[in-house]
């Protein structure tokens, strides 16, 4: 038990951290911002530190519930990261509603988090699960005096509870089925024959998991609350939460479904599909900014799921390489968002306001535009290369149709990717007004330092991330 | 073959180039942008005078492995794609000088997208590596789109939208048959691949992958429709570059992957180029027959041309695939200059109509020369760089088809019924209209641009061993690979028969036995 512990520094590094991040709020007041985002982000680093340590190794704790592997540090280090920044701009963004609370149900949410990216039981899976979900039902209704964050922390909680449900029914069926809840065991049992039993649990704890990466048709929710949340939110939910959720449902299919390929493909091929066209068709005609890129994050994971429906390690490969990638374009698109504000200073989200953004704010613009190439995935920019990975995967694994299929639906959604950089480029300047120095240093330099990474600077790297994520991924096979 | 990285800085002075641009002032942006494409104007010259012609295949190799991980930082040219990189460099200059004054609003940013551009062009013409390949052809599609969307005309919006999404669509086609090209041959670099033997049945469907993405570039009927819209709208110089090597892009994708890469699949399906190139040389030249608008015509005529080309290259033989070559250049130059031709009395009178205009040769004798001269080259007279590549790919179309040959070269007709008639239109008849009337002749910026597209075009036409002598082996290379899949033609060459030897002429009996033996 002892050495158990010794092995989830991370974890108690967040909740230790979470715990006095609270307490701080609580007894210095929800004014002393500096002081309990200064805990939180230190906690974060921390736990990021530890993950680092435990990089390479490969065991379980806690009679095989948990795994501390590559596979999982990967996930955390990503969500770590996401959830850093996240803290990192929302003061600017609250003002004088900043409240203690903020970064602590971050916190919280990172180690529910951390623990769906690492669960090798169907009980971790749903504590860690939970534990994420109810910290962010109470982030998108952050602002409680708004109506649109309250709707959206509302709509969040009714159809998370769903998805729940329907997770639970999956659950219990496998568990049913197999008798245990450990992923090893039930990839013992569903190797042998497959029963009704079992095909109605997979397909429930599937689509109890796509609710969570907001994949076609469980993605309703996604456009309304990345609209109605407040903006530092909406950039939590559109990374971190991904992350662990993209995560999970590898380690599910492949671990403990892994030997009933045939049960879970035709899924995942369908999500994948369905994803990629509403994804796209869905965005087109989207005024909203915060709206398009929620439709952008549901087409992105359609092409993150076409990596996975290959089953193999090599698209795993490409799931991991297609998250960090896709982590940092949307991070730095929703700090371009952040920075649009009108000359009361109030949040512009509307995309036709953007209009002629490119002569107001030259260096906002040429950053949007990079990110939103990235995200059509247009080389050269680095978008490309993780799109390339997954297909790759697909075609080696004989899915050519789905691979065709795919990058043929990827040109509807360069349709609405460069109708945006149409609006900031080529029309006329709108009466928005966009004054300069909405952005902190530290914003402008990661905004900056994102977009060179992202323009050609980030195939010198391509060495280093198959590296990594080969190292990740091989934990599954 | 110094150890001078050529390639690289050729990609290095743009790139460089296109971000000093971004952050200048608009008469400093001008500057540079000349600077660094004469800087590469110089390097491409100094490349073709060191490039060995018959010496190894591949030249100026540059090699890092690795550097991109999964595939490699691998250049390299041969003599076609040397040709088509001093063809880039050569236009590029022209077209910033085009735009020197044209452009007002947002030169910085203009002379990047332009700089950028060049980049790209050498890229997709220098890379040895299938994935770098691909990256530097679909990278053209992001400045090309600013270009046409921010300066171009009226309708610029749909025009580039346009653009973009044809080539996309067509170009993650090929991105699929890439991914299954490495995966059977396990490497990414094009060397290797040009010799590798793809089995027959998979050729074909790699071959039609090539072919949407290819086509679409090039542009053949039916998916030339983006064409006509793109140069309608896009700015001068944005017309030339297109017209002038974008265009190119896709007939080199022909011969460096199609053709080499699957021979079995081009044998086998030669009858479908055939049959789109002989449609597209009929219908885009009755089409550019009726157009009012000259961006347009020579748009069309653009399209009609290219179909030459492609029904040249898959005659597969040495001199359709030369004399396609021959026409890739000279029409980059003509056509370049036609639009450029357009360009300037557009900046004059503000429109494109070709009803506006006429008369043009009594108060603009320098610019009606200059016009009449790229006319001609583009109808193909002898003398003219059109001629040259026009009669060698229909040498060599006949030996593959008569019947195609006899469609192509109607073709030739139609275009000098065009070309003509619009000369005549707008550069004969009377000098009625008073604004036509006011219109000053050639400026020296002028005389600057069109004086070198002429002397190429006549060098081209007159002396065109400069231009072949580099491709020829690498022709001879690509006709020996398609050699054993390749149908026989329609045409049966016979030798003729010599005149019976006189009776105890001993030395011509013994000629003639030596004849025939030539003739096996």
């Amino acid at each position: 038990m002892t050495a158990d512990l010794a092995l989830i520094w991370p974890e108690l590094i967040l909740t230790i951290g979470g715990l006095i991040t609270l307490m701080l709020g609580t007894f210095a007041g929800d004014r002393q911002v500096g002081l309990y985002q200064l805990a939180a982000m230190v906690t974060l680093a921390a736990a990021a530190a530890a993950v680092v340590t435990f990089f390479g190794t490969d065991t379980t704790v806690f009679s095989g519930t948990l795994s501390v592997d590559s596979f999982g540090g990967f996930a955390k280090l990503l969500i770590y990261a996401a959830s850093f920044m996240c803290i990192l701009v929302a003061p600017r963004f609250f003002k004088d509603s900043m409240r203690a609370e903020y970064p602590t149900l971050i916190l919280f949410a990172a180690l529910g988090m951390g623990i769906m990216a690492s669960s090798r039981d169907l009980m971790t899976l749903y504590i860690g699960l939970e534990l994420n979900s109810l910290a962010a039902y109470v982030l998108a209704s952050f602002m409680r005096t708004d109506d649109r964050s309250s709707e959206a922390g509302l709509k969040y909680f009714v159809l998370g509870a769903l998805a729940s449900g329907m997770l639970l029914y999956g659950i219990s069926l496998l568990y049913g089925f197999t008798g245990t809840t450990d992923f090893a065991g039930i990839a013992k049992v569903i190797g042998g024959e497959m029963n009704i039993g079992l095909l109605f649990g997979v397909v429930f704890v599937i689509a109890g998991l796509a609710f969570k990466v907001s994949a076609v048709p469980f993605h309703m929710w996604t456009p309304d609350v990345y609209e109605g949340a407040p903006t530092p939110v909406t950039t939590f939910f559109a990374t971190a939460p991904k992350v662990a959720a993209m995560a999970l449902l590898t380690r599910v299919v492949i671990d403990a479904m892994g030997p009933a390929v045939g049960a879970w493909q035709q899924i995942i091929i369908f999500l994948a599909l369905a994803s990629i066209i509403l994804g796209a068709v869905g965005a087109i005609g989207q005024k909203n900014i915060k709206r398009l890129l929620a439709y952008s994050s549901i087409n992105n994971v359609g092409f993150m799921l076409v990596g996975l429906a290959a089953g193999t390690q090599q698209g795993v490969e490409g799931v991991l390489t297609y998250l960090l990638v896709y982590m940092v374009t949307t991070l730095g698109a929703f700090l371009v968002v952040l920075q649009l504000r009108d000359d009361q200073g109030n949040q512009v989200e509307s995309i036709p306001a953007l209009a002629g953004l490119s002569q107001r704010r030259p260096g906002i613009a040429a950053a949007l535009a990079v990110f939103l190439f990235s995200l059509a995935g247009i080389p050269p920019l680095f978008g490309f290369w993780p799109k390339y990975l997954v297909f790759e995967a697909a075609v080696n694994a004989n899915l050519v149709p789905l691979a065709v299929a795919g990058i043929v639906a990827s040109v509807i959604g360069a349709y609405y990717y460069i109708a945006i950089i149409k609006t900031m480029y080529f029309d006329d300047k709108s009466d928005t007004e966009f004054p300069k120095g909405t952005g902190t240093v530290v914003e402008d330099a990661v905004i900056t330092a994102s977009a060179l990474w992202l323009s050609v600077i980030g195939y010198l790297f391509i060495g280093v991330l198959g590296v990594l994520s080969a190292s990740a991924a091989s934990v599954l096979f | 073959m110094s150890g001078l990285p050529i390639l690289s800085l050729m990609l290095a002075v743009p790139a460089v180039g296109a971000i000093a641009c971004a952050f200048a002032g608009d008469r400093n942006a001008r500057l540079i942008a000349l600077g660094a494409t004469l800087v590469n104007l110089a390097l491409g010259i100094l490349m073709w005078a060191q490039f060995d012609v018959g010496g190894a295949q591949w030249q100026f190799q540059e090699l890092h492995e690795g550097l991109f991980g999964r595939f490699n930082y691998a250049l390299g040219i041969d003599g076609i794609a040397l040709m088509l990189i001093v063809l880039s460099v050569f236009l590029m200059p022209l077209c910033i000088l085009a735009s020197w004054e044209a452009i007002t609003k947002r030169v910085g940013l203009y002379m990047a997208m332009f700089l950028i551009m060049e980049v790209v062009m050498i890229g997709v013409f220098a890379a040895q590596d299938l994935l770098l390949f691909y990256v530097f052809f679909e990278a053209g599609l992001i400045p090309m789109y600013f270009i046409i969307g921010i300066w171009g005309g009226a309708n610029r919006i749909y025009a580039a939208f346009k653009f973009f999404l044809y080539t996309l669509l067509g170009s993650v086609l090929m991105l699929i048959a890439m991914i299954a090209m490495i995966r059977e041959a396990g490497t990414t670099d094009i060397p290797t691949l040009l010799v590798y033997n793809f089995p027959p049945e998979m050729q074909t469907w790699l071959w039609l992958a090539f072919f949407a993405s290819l086509a679409v570039k090039m542009p053949m009927w039916p998916v030339h429709t983006w064409l006509p819209d793109a140069h309608v709208q896009a700015p001068t110089a944005g017309s030339m570059i297109l017209a002038g090597v974008l265009l190119k892009m896709g007939s080199y994708g022909f011969i460096r992957f199609m053709m080499p890469m699957f021979p079995d699949a081009s044998a086998q399906l030669m009858w479908l180029v055939f049959a789109l190139s002989m449609v597209a040389v009929v219908y885009t030249s009755l089409v550019a027959l009726v157009q009012s608008d000259m961006k347009k015509l020579i748009a069309y005529s653009s399209v009609a041309h290219m179909a030459i080309v492609t029904a040249g290259l898959y005659a597969l033989n040495q001199q359709g695939i030369e004399g396609a070559l021959i026409i890739m250049l000279s029409h980059g130059v003509v056509s370049a200059a036609l639009f450029f031709c357009v360009g300037v009395i557009y900046d004059r009178l503000h429109t494109r109509e070709i009803d506006r205009y006429g008369g043009l040769a009594v108060n603009m004798p320098a610019y009606a020369l200059f016009f009449m001269l790229f006319t001609m080259a583009s109808i193909g007279l002898p003398g003219t760089s059109g001629f040259v590549g026009e009669f060698l790919s229909l040498a060599g179309i006949y030996e593959a088809s008569s019947t195609v040959a006899f469609v192509c070269t109607t073709g030739i007709i139609l275009g000098a019924a065009y070309m003509l008639y619009l000369y005549r239109r707008v550069v004969f008849g009377e000098l009625t209209k008073d604004d036509v009337k006011a219109m000053p002749d050639l400026n020296p910026r002028e005389w600057a641009i069109l004086a070198p597209l002429a002397a190429v075009a006549l060098w081209m036409g007159v002396y065109p061993e400069s231009f072949l002598a580099p491709m020829r082996g690498d022709v001879t290379t690509v006709v020996a690979r398609l050699a054993p899949a390749k149908p026989a033609g329609d045409a049966h060459l016979a030798a003729g028969k010599p005149k019976a030897a006189k009776a105890g002429d001993h030395g011509a009996a013994q000629g003639e036995a030596h004849h025939a033996g030539g003739v096996q």
